[in-house]
């Protein structure tokens, strides 16, 4: 029996929704996108507080929605945890009552002590008698989480948890939650707009986007091959160029960018000769050059440094490509800048490893 | 003293018959989303700017044994209801309605939706919802419709004297007390029921206002 998350909603009205994807047990999958883009709406309706046009949803080989049927379960029937954005703490209610009202158990002094074991589980130990209103930012989450994981869920839902809490908190939440997360054998779905919060804490990934779902799958292939240019743009990537596909070789691609020398990138099976592609350039596979280095296996590019900003003890650095019409991205690390003399108005010399390329129907 | 104790014993009767009505219907008005509902809280506010003659006139009509609505009203309480203290109830929580729903759909309003949401997560079903989360979190709200129900009722001159009538020991309130007293010009009698509803109201409002205040 299938023990993880499948999902599938359909919907026209109030916004259009189309999104599928899956969770197994243990993973942790984080939706992806920008605000508005429906991923809180998808978290609504696994726990059963929003019901879509159209939805398919299954947790541990239990049915929570089925379209054909129009089968709706009920939120109070449905096994889940769910982590507030702003925690929703009821705050007449001391931190134990919180957590205890997601308790099942015969009796009172049964669900306090499986109220205070989840305590314990998220460091809350010794604040059970406090009301929420006295509690800090990453306090309140904890107890929030304790709440959640309180009610014996079949899935962990997490919207936007760390949102409401300054930067020092939010790194030393991630660690707890990291840890935390290795003990649940269970599917967990954490909402974000943050990538950074998703390549430290997820699995997977899927990328919402105006309520479809573009790409799934592991945290580093979507984020180093995404499926479009637009699934790539959304990613926060700049360095996408207009390329023509001039010739397939084997496994490989040859690729005409402005008018630079072809370079050879990987297959797109899904082309023509002709036809029109975007290439993906990682800013991690960008090298600065001494002028004239030998660049074997690398494809030399010179251009002239429009933009040089510091940024911590890295440089973001802008550069006007010559023979392609479009302007570069990259980071250098501040020593390295130094010893190239990198300034504005300054020509340079770059090189990009083939590696670096992905290649996405345009 | 008769005055006082029918006064108290109609404000008790309507604020007991009121409050759980404006719990029902104030908390569904602050949640609903219904077109047009605006028509509903427009009829049920419409006591405070009708004058008392007009709701007491229909209430008149309604309850009279010459009309089908009367009759009717007749033959399920068995006897008219006008100038007799159950019609006096009905009538007081007709005009009392907007005082009883008010308060209770604003606390309803300010309620966030999310504790709602998440006692359902939690397991809680509407009903235990409704009790551990949502009453605790609104219950200024039930206190000042309560106080202002009572309040008001035990002031309210005008549907009371054409619905009840003038019967001492029945229907015969203490602003009915306060006015034939005028009219006999036992200011003495008037002017010590005055002062009365006067300290009464003043401290109920107090206690509204530090309630929300407070709470």
């Amino acid at each position: 029996m299938d023990k993880g998350l499948t999902l599938a909603i359909r919907q026209e009205k109030p916004v259009t929704m189309e999104v599928t994807f899956n969770c197994k047990p243990g993973e942790l999958l984080a939706l992806i996108g920008p605000s508005g883009s429906g991923k809180s709406t998808i978290l609504r309706t696994i726990a059963g507080l929003h019901r879509a046009q159209s939805a398919d949803i299954s947790c541990s080989g239990t049915v929570w929605n089925e379209s054909t049927h129009a089968f709706h379960m009920p939120a109070q029937k449905r096994k889940v945890g769910l982590v507030f954005q702003e925690y929703a703490l009821f705050p007449h209610k001391s931190v134990l009552d919180n957590v205890m009202l997601a308790t099942q158990g015969a009796s009172k002094s049964e669900r306090s002590k499986k109220a205070m074991s989840q305590l314990r589980r998220t460091n809350m130990e010794g604040l059970e008698t406090r009301k929420p209103a006295t509690l800090s930012g990453g306090q309140k989450q904890r107890v929030a989480l304790a709440r959640a994981l309180a009610r014996e869920p079949n899935v962990l839902l997490l919207d936007e948890p760390f949102s409401a809490v300054d930067q020092a908190t939010r790194r030393r939440l991630y660690r707890e939650l990291a840890v935390l997360r290795k003990t649940l054998e269970i599917p967990i779905i954490l909402v974000t707009h943050d990538l950074t919060e998703v390549q430290l804490l997820a699995d997977s990934l899927c990328l919402i986007h105006r309520g479809q779902s573009l790409q799934q799958g592991r945290v580093a292939e979507v984020v180093n091959r995404p499926q479009s240019r637009q699934v790539a743009r959304l990613l926060g990537h700049q360095n996408i160029f207009n390329a023509t596909l001039l010739k397939h070789i084997d496994k490989h691609s040859l690729y005409q960018i402005g008018e630079i020398p072809p370079v050879l990138g990987p297959k797109l099976e899904s082309l023509n000769v002709g036809d029109q592609a975007s290439l993906l350039i990682s800013p991690s596979a960008i090298e600065i050059e001494h002028p004239y280095s030998d660049t074997q296996d690398r494809i030399p590019l010179d251009g002239q440094v429009l933009e040089c900003v510091p940024l911590g003890d890295e440089f973001v650095i802008r550069l006007r490509l010559e023979r392609i019409p479009k302007s570069m991205r990259f980071k250098a690390p501040m020593h390295m800048a130094k010893e190239f003399g990198i300034e504005q108005g300054r020509n340079i010399r770059i090189s990009v490893q083939t590696h670096g390329i992905h290649a996405m129907s345009s | 003293m008769s005055a006082v104790l029918v006064s108290f014993k109609l404000a008790f009767w309507t604020m007991l018959l009121l409050v759980p009505i404006g719990l029902i219907v104030g908390r569904w008005l602050a949640l609903s989303t219904v077109r047009h509902k605006v028509w509903l809280e427009s009829l049920i506010m419409l006591p405070l700017i009708l004058p008392p003659t007009v709701i007491g006139y229909y209430l008149l009509v309604m309850f009279s044994p010459q009309t089908v609505s009367g009759q009717f009203i007749s033959s399920i309480v068995g006897q008219p209801l006008v100038f007799t203290f159950p019609g006096l109830v009905i009538a007081s929580v007709v005009v009392n309605l907007p005082f009883a729903i008010q308060p209770i759909q604003l606390a309803f309003s300010h309620l966030p939706h999310e504790l709602r949401e998440a006692s359902w997560v939690c397991g809680l079903s509407p009903l235990k919802a409704w009790w551990h989360i949502e009453l605790p979190l609104t219950w200024q709200g039930v206190l000042a419709s309560a106080t202002l129900v009572f309040a008001h009722t035990l002031g309210e001159f005008g549907v009371v004297l054409m619905v009840g009538g003038n019967i001492d020991g029945s229907t015969r309130t203490i602003s009915i007390a306060i006015y034939d007293s005028v009219q006999a010009f036992d200011m003495q009698t008037a002017g010590f029921y005055s002062l009365a509803l006067l300290i009464f109201s003043l401290v109920a409002l107090a206690v509204v206002r530090s309630v929300n205040k407070h709470g």
